[in-house]
């Protein structure tokens, strides 16, 4: 049992969760997700550490409302608990010896994108993010990013707000106009992450990507995450999430994200879902 | 005296395949005691050493014919701590029944089924409750929460020890709540078994990771004295073959987890699960036979075992065999696949298969198959499950330095079960691969003797 100890809404999709739990705050570091299951007949799904203080023994986390799941879990108040959370799963984020750095997030995933920010920031290293989202309403994170970086670019699909554009427009400019970047971290939508990946490519530059497959236990027992890495079977549970984004076989991951979609639309009908 | 065992009486085939219901019901009284009058109380006792925890087979035998059931789970549970799970499921024809005197002649006494009867006799109307009197002041913690950890958290309680277990999982149980369906193994009685151990005072603590939240290391500066690790064999291999990432693949683990500990089959739990009309079931252990029969009560029309040996080298209980088969389960033996093909939208539409012709005898004793050329053929399917065996996960060997292990990821023991590092200890899955549950649970005793006798030793 886990006590919500803070709730607040980022937007009209997204919702930010102060969590009791001591020994996982404990332990947890940037890159590293938790498991949670909302009550007995729910479903066990992934959401990223977004922050976590030790001292006080919580963690945060940020979720967009997307399905079943999600929708329960953002209906929940300050006071209420969850019954399950297992964490911190996966491997922590390890960057050697770099020094200037750009962290991209498009939509909810700026919120796994932030930690990862700061986190280097902290270190004394030259971050620079870029942060995308479809409208100016889905903004989220915008303060807390700018906080953790030397320059914060957003874009927005419809130009609402700041820049119109994608990520990799703006990925491409700053490629364009400083040769010294060393690593992108790049955290969103696979198809985001996938022409990021094409474009860093051309560059020659390290591309990091966090991938979120469909995932059960989060111990390697099922392999419902394994995702394909330089032509292997990788389980992103246990050895990821985060991966080489240039070794990353997004085209299957995309399908396969694709498992339940018939079940899910179907249970989001039900439950007032888009 | 009947030359034949007491039938177990079972639900219907026709009606069972559309039901998660125990297949199983159990003998009745009379049914019993008709059966515990065919043993002949031969002076040898071979049964005994059939079996792993040496249970004292014919005195509860004899107990059952004297109608004194409750005497004979005492007799029972002084060896065994999970009779009504090992009565269900262990592979008794291999083992105790194999070795049954009468099995010579007629057949052998059904020893699985008295066990299971005497179980649920106590788990009816039982009161016997066992007080632990003796708290000698020291701290142990099981690492794992499946046969092997069950019973070696039993042992070291009779002991005096206090014992924490940490399971990764929300539900204790390991294999027998994720990976056994509730037809063959009604979780109640998982349930039960796990509450009588709370009952004598174990501690479980669920959603915990060990070597993620804490590692051993963390566990030894928390005070415990010694450390056994049951973390079982629960990492899916897959076949290597094309078409394993497309939409309708499934590994055995993650389509039994679906169902059994998630509950996918009851309307009031969110799990999504696909609900083939087709499936193909790759494998020919008793991991395949439950998927395979899963299937078959997710709806659907056609449900194949592909398997690359023929029916006798299959390592699945005989009596699970059967039941698949009556309920139109299809056995495609000596068949291989080679990919899985897939429609336009990315999902398994069809699975290729070769024939195999069996050779010489290999080192695991059994006939070698190989490849008949020309001999492809395709089945139409829609899923397709791999249950080809499992292997340990690295979450405690990758955060333990001192750990040791095999090329397959299993823990490197000694005769006392004692890993590479000094009070810790190891056994079942993590230990020998994916094997049963009544070896796991025997592991569990001797890890449980093993750590007494080092901590007697030390203080
Ligand atoms: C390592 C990891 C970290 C993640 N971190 C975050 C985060 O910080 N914030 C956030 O908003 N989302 C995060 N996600 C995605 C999040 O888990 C899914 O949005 C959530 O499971 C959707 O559940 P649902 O029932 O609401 O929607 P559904 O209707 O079930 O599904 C909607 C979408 O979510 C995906 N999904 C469904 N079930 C799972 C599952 N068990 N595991 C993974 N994906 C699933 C489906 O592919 C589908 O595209 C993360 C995923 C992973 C794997
Ligand atoms: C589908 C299926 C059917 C089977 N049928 C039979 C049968 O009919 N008869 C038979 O005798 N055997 C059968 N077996 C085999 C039998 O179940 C296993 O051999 C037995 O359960 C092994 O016991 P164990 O305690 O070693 O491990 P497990 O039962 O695997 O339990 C290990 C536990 O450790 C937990 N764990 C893993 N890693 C960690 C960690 N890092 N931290 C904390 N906890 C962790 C797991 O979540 C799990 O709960 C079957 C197996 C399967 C999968
Ligand atoms: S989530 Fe099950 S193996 Fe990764």
């Amino acid at each position: 049992m886990n006590v919500i100890l803070k709730k607040a809404q980022l937007n009209q999709h997204t919702v930010l969760y102060e969590l009791e739990a001591p020994y996982i705050a404990k332990k947890a570091n940037a890159g590293q997700f938790i498991i949670l299951r909302i009550n007995e007949f729910g479903e066990r799904i992934p959401l990223t550490i977004a922050d976590y203080n030790r001292d006080l023994g919580t963690i945060t986390i940020i979720f967009q409302t997307v399905g079943k799941t999600t929708l329960d879990l953002a209906r929940l108040n300050v006071g209420d608990s969850i019954q399950d959370v297992v964490g911190p799963l996966g491997t922590s984020s390890h960057f050697e010896k770099v020094k200037k750095v750009i962290v991209i997030g498009g939509g909810v995933g700026c919120a796994i994108a932030y930690p990862q920010a700061k986190t280097l920031f902290k270190c004394g290293i030259d971050i620079d993010i870029v942060a995308g989202f479809r409208t100016h309403e889905l903004i989220i994170l915008e303060d807390e990013m700018r906080q953790v970086c030397n320059r914060l670019f957003i874009c927005t699909d419809d130009g609402s707000y700041k820049e119109k554009g994608l990520v990799t427009d703006i990925l491409k400019r700053l490629l364009d106009e400083e040769k010294n970047y060393d690593l992108v971290i790049a955290i969103g939508p696979l198809v985001m992450m996938k022409y990021i990946c094409k474009l860093t490519e051309l560059y020659h530059i390290k591309t990091i990507v966090s991938l979120n497959p469909v995932m059960v236990d989060g111990t390697g027992m099922c392999g419902g995450c394994r995702v394909r890495v330089d032509g292997k079977i990788k389980f992103a549970c246990v050895d990821g999430p985060d991966f080489d984004g240039l070794l990353v076989d997004f085209d299957e991951l995309i399908n396969r994200n694709n498992f339940y979609k018939e079940e899910e639309k179907h249970m989001c009908k039900l439950f007032g879902g888009k | 005296m009947s030359l034949k065992r007491v039938a177990m009486p079972v639900q219907d085939p026709l009606i069972r395949q559309t039901n998660f219901n125990e297949v199983s019901l159990g003998y009745s009284e009379e049914m019993a005691v008709d059966e515990a009058k065919r043993c002949i109380n031969c002076i040898n006792k071979p049964c005994i050493s059939g079996c792993p925890v040496s249970v004292n087979i014919p005195e509860f035998i004899n107990l059952i014919v004297k109608h004194d059931y409750e005497q004979a789970y005492k007799i029972i549970t002084k060896t065994n701590s999970l009779p009504a799970i090992c009565g269900r499921v262990c592979p008794q024809e291999t083992q105790c029944e194999a070795k049954c005197i009468r099995g010579i002649k007629a057949e052998a006494i059904s020893i699985g089924r008295l066990e299971r009867f005497v179980a649920d006799c106590h788990l009816k109307n039982g009161e016997y409750i066992e007080h632990i009197s003796i708290v000698n002041g020291h701290k142990v913690a099981v690492i794992g929460s499946g046969p092997a950890g069950l019973s070696c958290a039993n042992d070291l309680i009779h002991l005096g020890y206090s014992v924490n277990i940490f399971e990764a999982l929300h539900t204790p149980g390991g294999v027998l709540v994720y990976g056994i369906p509730e037809f063959r193994l009604p979780k109640e009685v998982v349930e039960s078994e796990i509450e009588n151990l709370k009952k004598l005072g174990v501690e479980i603590q669920t959603n915990m990771v060990i070597g993620k939240i804490l590692t051993v290391g963390d566990l030894e500066k928390m005070g415990y004295e010694a450390i056994f690790i049951g973390t079982g064999a629960g990492l899916p291999n897959f076949m290597g073959i094309v078409g394993e990432d497309l939409i309708g693949v499934y590994s055995a683990n993650e389509f039994l987890t679906r169902i059994n500990l998630m509950k996918a089959y009851l309307d009031e739990y969110d799990t999504p699960i696909k609900k083939g009309k087709n499936v193909a079931v790759i494998g020919g252990g008793n991991v395949a036979i439950d998927a395979a029969r899963c299937a078959k009560r997710l709806g659907a029309d056609h449900v194949f075992i592909i398997y690359r040996r023929s029916i006798e080298e299959m390592p699945a209980r005989m009596e699970e065999i059967n039941h698949a088969k009556e309920e139109g389960i299809i056995f495609k033996l000596q068949c291989n696949p080679i990919r899985i093909n897939s429609n336009d939208k990315g999902e398994v539409s069809a699975i290729e298969c070769v024939n195999m012709e069996l050779g010489e005898i290999d080192s695991s004793g059994r006939r070698r198959p190989h490849v008949i050329n020309n001999s492809n053929h395709v089945l139409e399917v829609d899923t397709v499950i791999i249950a080809i065996g499992t292997s340990p996960n690295p979450l405690i060997k990758n955060t333990t330095d001192e750990l040791q292990t095999n090329n397959q990821g299993c823990f490197i023991v000694n005769d006392q079960l004692l890993t590479s590092k000094l009070g810790v200890y190891a056994g079942g899955d993590a230990v020998t691969g994916a094997a049963t549950v009544i070896l796991a649970m025997a592991a569990g005793k001797q890890a449980a003797k093993s750590i007494h006798e080092y901590l007697l030793n030390k203080y």
